[in-house]
């Protein structure tokens, strides 16, 4: 199937991406090989198959609720790009 | 010989001996890993304080008469997708271009305890998605054999430094191939282990139900001592499995006398003829060594490729999503407000191939098409999980090249993403199937390019590949290496 | 026109454990920013979640409560969206296999009852905390609350009135309470709500077109946030206008919505199967010792209150709305008190008090065996009402046995008809204008007399007594 721009600008808004023309043109026409290339897929039959999210069949992994130490915050913080009083910082959010 | 040819027991065994020091040892190899990252590029990061204080710290409990196991003392490096606590970890991103992580991975942490020598971080694919190791915000790495050739991706810098003599052994992660790719272009030995067995705690996630932590080095048995170490269960890891694991130390038998090998003739389908010529010649010679040899036919392996590129970019782009210039890594110098930081620090911090990925990924979960490819693709999942176990029900190894071809040039097909895809056709299955697999070197071809054998067997059954790996080292020469 | 509103909630409760739901960080409200973090719940790249069990329990706990089936095939999935509250930009939810489906809450109103179907609850991780007025040019993040547990329950629309919106919540947190899993502390946050409200013409079966209030912190501004939405969408359609699907924010402080975003805005959440995560399987054995774990539920107890004790409906449901109020009222008449006067004193000085005190039942000083034996005091004759509301007032202060209280400060009601008289001769002899009027027909001079008289024995009197001799004494005039 052919991927059309305004597919590849809505999903580029999806990502959080910037696309500029020159790069939509392209994005529209690799996309467009990969997915017509990922659409062989339509022609297996996979009527009642049931989709697999896990290579190896284990279910039910749980940890004890018991507390451990946390990090101390330096160690949180200590790659943010920017950081004040304690916490992460970003621009002012705008509700 | 110098001791960077030696193999990682080899020089265990001397630093056992104590012929020579680990310190000795260390600084030797941080000299060659330095070396090696100037000539190919396969280091991002050298970790010389490390080393040596990690050497200086064996040497002082091997003096103390502690048995620290049979690598302690050795130098290795990490791929730089594997966290390690106050070191450089890039994931070769511009994204990740200062991260130090505040913590270890599971597999960083269970080589030092087992006195194994960090001296650096190997160079890959940024965020392991390639198959030449030409994306790498820290330069393109280089193939030992031949510079002009790529080495392989995505875990490109870790072979080649092995293939350099630039360390005894590495950790690679293989989502599609990304250790028994570069083992092969490289020459090296890589196996990639059932989905589970490796602790994928401070991996950091390319797709996670397809990543997997393993090594790459110079032959099967120095394979096999790394995985008595990393292959270990971890609570940290939901996805790691709780079972007993053999002594793969212990599996290292010469003898594969009614081993029976399934090679499927899909994945000779484009494949080059120095590549078939030199994967028939060692099939022959397993069978010369009493293994039972028959074609088989795995049609399903059609699908495997499109499945394996739906759901991996479905899961990237996921994974992919927390690199937003908030919490670490690179953020936009200059923005109007917070989703234009978003915006720019994603467009500016991520390479071309990465932002293909998460573009399609994106696409493929979206509204609307999530049934048409992800869940089609998980269904395909299901398929070829269903076909390897009827092989499985019949023969120990599946067999097949790694690659339709020896290593090729740089800068060949970066500008086709679909020419490059399909060159992952023999090795995405083991992992939309969770299986084990191993590349081999077994012949040179074309430009005197090395070429890999790869093995694929049942779930949980690495020993039988290591063995198979093994003895067929016994009586071969191609892992020699340079 | 006569409109009839739709109304359906979506609660998330943050969920009691001691520790987040994916990592060992303490579940603890408050302490100090970013300090309840590990790399897990910051979402540092190669981090991996692993399901606290309790949470799972938990969740089936709540199902089981509110009449659900519990799904044995579970999955968790990712959310996809960008904030900076989200570290990995996902939330790990459930998307098509919720834990617990097709359940449902009886309440009353005006003393009819309704059933409401709760569609659905589900496991997820909470975000942490952004906070905008701390600098003027940035907003900066608190990730403590990051992976804290939460059920969401998701309601049917079938509430049609605030006054049903504000029972469905009172019962709901009733039995989260009851069952323990959730403290429902609204000031801490640890219950939002998500209302949708649509309005249609009265007997018209299709739905209208419903708006969406997001994340309303309080009880109070979730019943003003329906009757404002109700009056919105009403004005709209009168003046023949078209409601629009949207999400808006309750602003409690102004007390109006406002748009956050429209339809055409939604978000694609792109949700898939969380693969860091494995399927969660439940055993009938697991939902079977669940459910034997689960208490008496405040409704089934409140209709008991009213059959067994022959309460009024207002006291039962008073008393039984706290599970901890319900289970000290029981111990007040397991110790022998009768259960009108057990619920007269609780819900009398006794929750007086303990309102001026800040006070919860938890943290009386004084047992429930204590207030029996005051009760006992009274129905003995020992102490009057009266000097009873003393001895409450003491037990609060001391926590002294009632009869030693009554010992210290005196308060034992004197019986002794000699003794009574004498006061009341006194009373006689100072109050001659008193009978003065009794004598010339005036009709009150007994109450008047014997509230002197109680007066003068500090309260200590028997007031039937009192009231007997009075107006034998005054007969005889």
């Amino acid at each position: 199937m052919k991927i059309t721009e305004k597919e590849v600008e809505y999903v580029a808004k999806l990502a959080r991406l910037y696309v500029s023309d020159e790069e939509k043109e392209k994005l529209t026409k690799d996309m467009s090989a990969i997915i017509e290339f990922a659409d062989t897929l339509s022609k297996i039959d996979t009527d009642g198959v049931a989709p697999a999210a896990h290579a190896i069949p284990v279910q039910n992994v749980f940890r004890e609720d018991v507390v451990k130490d946390s990090y101390k915050r330096d160690d949180i913080l200590k790659n943010a790009p920017e950081k004040e009083a304690g916490c992460f910082s970003v621009p002012k959010v705008v509700e | 010989m110098s001791i960077e040819k030696l193999t990682a027991l080899e020089i265990a065994a001397k630093i056992k001996n104590k012929e020579i020091s680990a310190t000795e040892v260390a600084k030797h190899m941080v000299s060659q890993a330095v070396k090696t990252k100037e000539e190919t590029g396969a280091y991002i990061t050298v970790t010389e304080d490390v080393a040596i204080e990690q050497a200086k710290a064996v040497d002082e409990k091997i003096a103390n008469g502690a048995d620290l196991g049979p690598l302690a003392g050795v130098p290795f490096a990490i791929k730089d997708n594997i966290c390690t606590k106050d070191i450089l970890t890039t994931c070769g991103s511009k994204m990740l271009y200062n991260f130090e992580p505040p913590y270890d991975a599971f597999v960083t942490k269970r080589l030092a305890d087992s006195g194994c020598v960090l001296i650096g971080k190997t160079n890959m694919d940024e965020f392991a998605m390639g198959s030449s190791n030409e994306t790498s915000y820290f330069g393109e790495v280089k193939n030992p054999h031949n510079h002009d050739c790529v080495p392989g991706g995505s875990s490109g810098g870790s072979a080649a430094a092995v293939a350099a003599n630039g360390a005894y052994f590495t950790l690679g992660s293989d989502t599609g191939g990304s250790i028994r790719l570069p083992a092969s272009f490289c020459g090296v030995t890589g196996i990639k282990p059932t989905y589970g067995m490796v602790s994928r705690f401070g991996l950091v996630a390319f797709a996670s139900s397809l990543d997997q932590i393993g090594p790459i080095a110079k032959d099967a048995a120095d394979c096999a001592a790394v995985m008595n170490i990393i292959s270990a269960y971890d609570n940290m890891d939901s996805t790691c499995l709780d079972i007993e694991r053999p002594d793969y130390m212990k599996s290292l038998e010469n003898n594969i006398k009614g081993l029976k090998i399934a090679v499927p003739k899909e994945y000779f389908n484009g494949a080059d003829e120095d590549v078939k010529t030199a994967i028939n010649a060692s099939l022959k010679q397993l069978e010369e060594m009493g293994a039972i040899v028959e074609e088989v036919s795995l049609p399903v392996t059609d699908y495997a490729l499109a499945a394996y590129y739906i759901i991996s970019s479905a899961e990237a782009s996921s994974n992919l999503a927390r690199y937003d210039g908030v919490k670490y890594g690179y953020r936009a110098e200059n923005f109007d407000n917070l989703s234009d930081m978003y915006f720019k620090t994603r467009c500016e911090g991520f390479g071309d191939e990465v932002k293909r990925r998460i573009m399609l990924g994106t696409y493929a979960l979206s509204s609307g098409y999530y049934d048409a490819y992800y869940k089609k693709a998980q269904q395909v999942r299901s398929l070829i999980k269903d076909a390897f176990t009827n092989i499985f029900a019949k023969y120990d190894v599946i067999a097949s090249p790694v690659y339709p071809t020896v290593a090729f040039k740089r800068g060949e097909k970066t500008s086709d993403p679909v020419k490059m895809y399909t060159g992952d056709i023999c090795t995405v299955s083991a992992n939309i199937a969770g299986i084990p697999g191993i590349s081999v070197p077994c012949g040179f071809g074309k430009d005197n390019m090395p070429i890999g054998l790869q093995l694929m067997a049942n779930a949980f059954k690495e020993d039988v590949l290591l063995k198979t790996a093994f003895a067929y080292q016994q009586v071969t020469d191609f892992h020699k290496g340079i | 026109m006569n409109y009839e509103a739709v109304i359906g909630i979506e609660v998330h409760a943050e969920l009691s454990t001691d520790t987040k739901i994916y990592c060992s960080c303490a579940n603890k409200f408050g302490g100090e920013i970013n300090t309840h973090c590990c790399p897990v719940c910051t979402g540092m790249p190669g981090t991996l979640p692993v399901l606290n069990g309790k949470v799972v329990d938990y969740a089936i706990k709540a199902g089981l409560a509110m009449n659900c089936d519990i799904n044995k095939n579970s999955k968790q999935d990712r959310k996809n969206y960008f904030y900076p509250d989200l570290p990995k930009a996902y939330q790990i939810s459930q998307f098509d296999l919720p834990l617990c489906k097709d359940g449902y809450i009886d309440i009353t109103v005006d003393g009819e009852k309704k059933r409401i179907g709760v569609t659905r609850i589900h496991i997820e991780e909470d975000a942490g905390k952004l906070m905008h007025d701390v600098t003027p040019d940035s907003s900066l993040i608190d990730y403590n609350r990051c992976g804290v547990p939460l059920i969401e329950i998701v309601s049917e629309p079938d509430m049609r009135s605030a006054k049903e919106a504000e029972e469905y919540l009172n019962t709901l947190k009733a039995i989260l309470q009851y069952i323990n899993v959730s403290d429902c502390k609204m000031q801490e946050g640890s219950l939002r709500c998500d209302v949708n409200v649509s309005v249609r013409p009265v007997g018209q079966k299709e739905y209208g077109v419903r708006s969406e209030m997001k994340n309303v912190s309080t009880f109070s501004g979730v019943l003003r946030g329906i009757d404002y939405e109700i009056n919105r969408h009403i004005e709209i359609l009168e003046a023949g206008g078209v409601v629009e699907q949207e999400t808006r924010r309750w602003d409690d402080g102004k007390g109006i919505s406002v748009s956050l975003r429209s339809k055409e805005d939604a978000h694609d959440y792109r949700y898939f199967p969380e693969p860091d995560l494995m399927p969660i399987i439940i055993a009938d054995e697991k939902i079977e010792k669940l459910k034997n774990e689960l208490p008496e539920l405040p409704h089934i107890k409140r209709d008991r209150y009213m059959e067994q004790y022959g309460l009024p409906e207002y006291d039962a449901t008073q008393l039984t709305t706290l599970k901890a109020t319900a289970d000290f009222f029981e111990l007040v008449i397991a110790a022998g008190a009768s259960p009108k006067a057990a619920s007269n004193w609780i819900m009398g000085d006794i929750w007086r008090i303990m309102n001026e005190k800040y006070m919860l039942i938890e943290d009386l000083p004084f047992s429930a065996k204590q207030l029996a034996d005051m009760i006992a005091l009274i129905d003995s004759g020992t102490i009057s009402n009266t000097a009873a509301k003393q001895v409450i007032e003491n037990m609060f202060e001391t926590a002294k046995d009632p009869a030693v209280i009554i010992e210290d400060l005196g308060l034992k009601q004197v019986n002794d008809e000699s003794e009574i008289l004498s006061i009341i001769d006194t009373v006689i002899e100072q109050n001659p204008k008193s009978i003065e009027d009794f004598k010339g027909g005036k009709g009150n001079v007994a109450g008047f007399l014997i509230g002197q008289v109680m007066r003068m024995s500090k309260g200590k009197a028997n007031p039937q007594t009192v009231n007997k001799l009075i107006n034998e004494k005054l007969a005889k005039l």
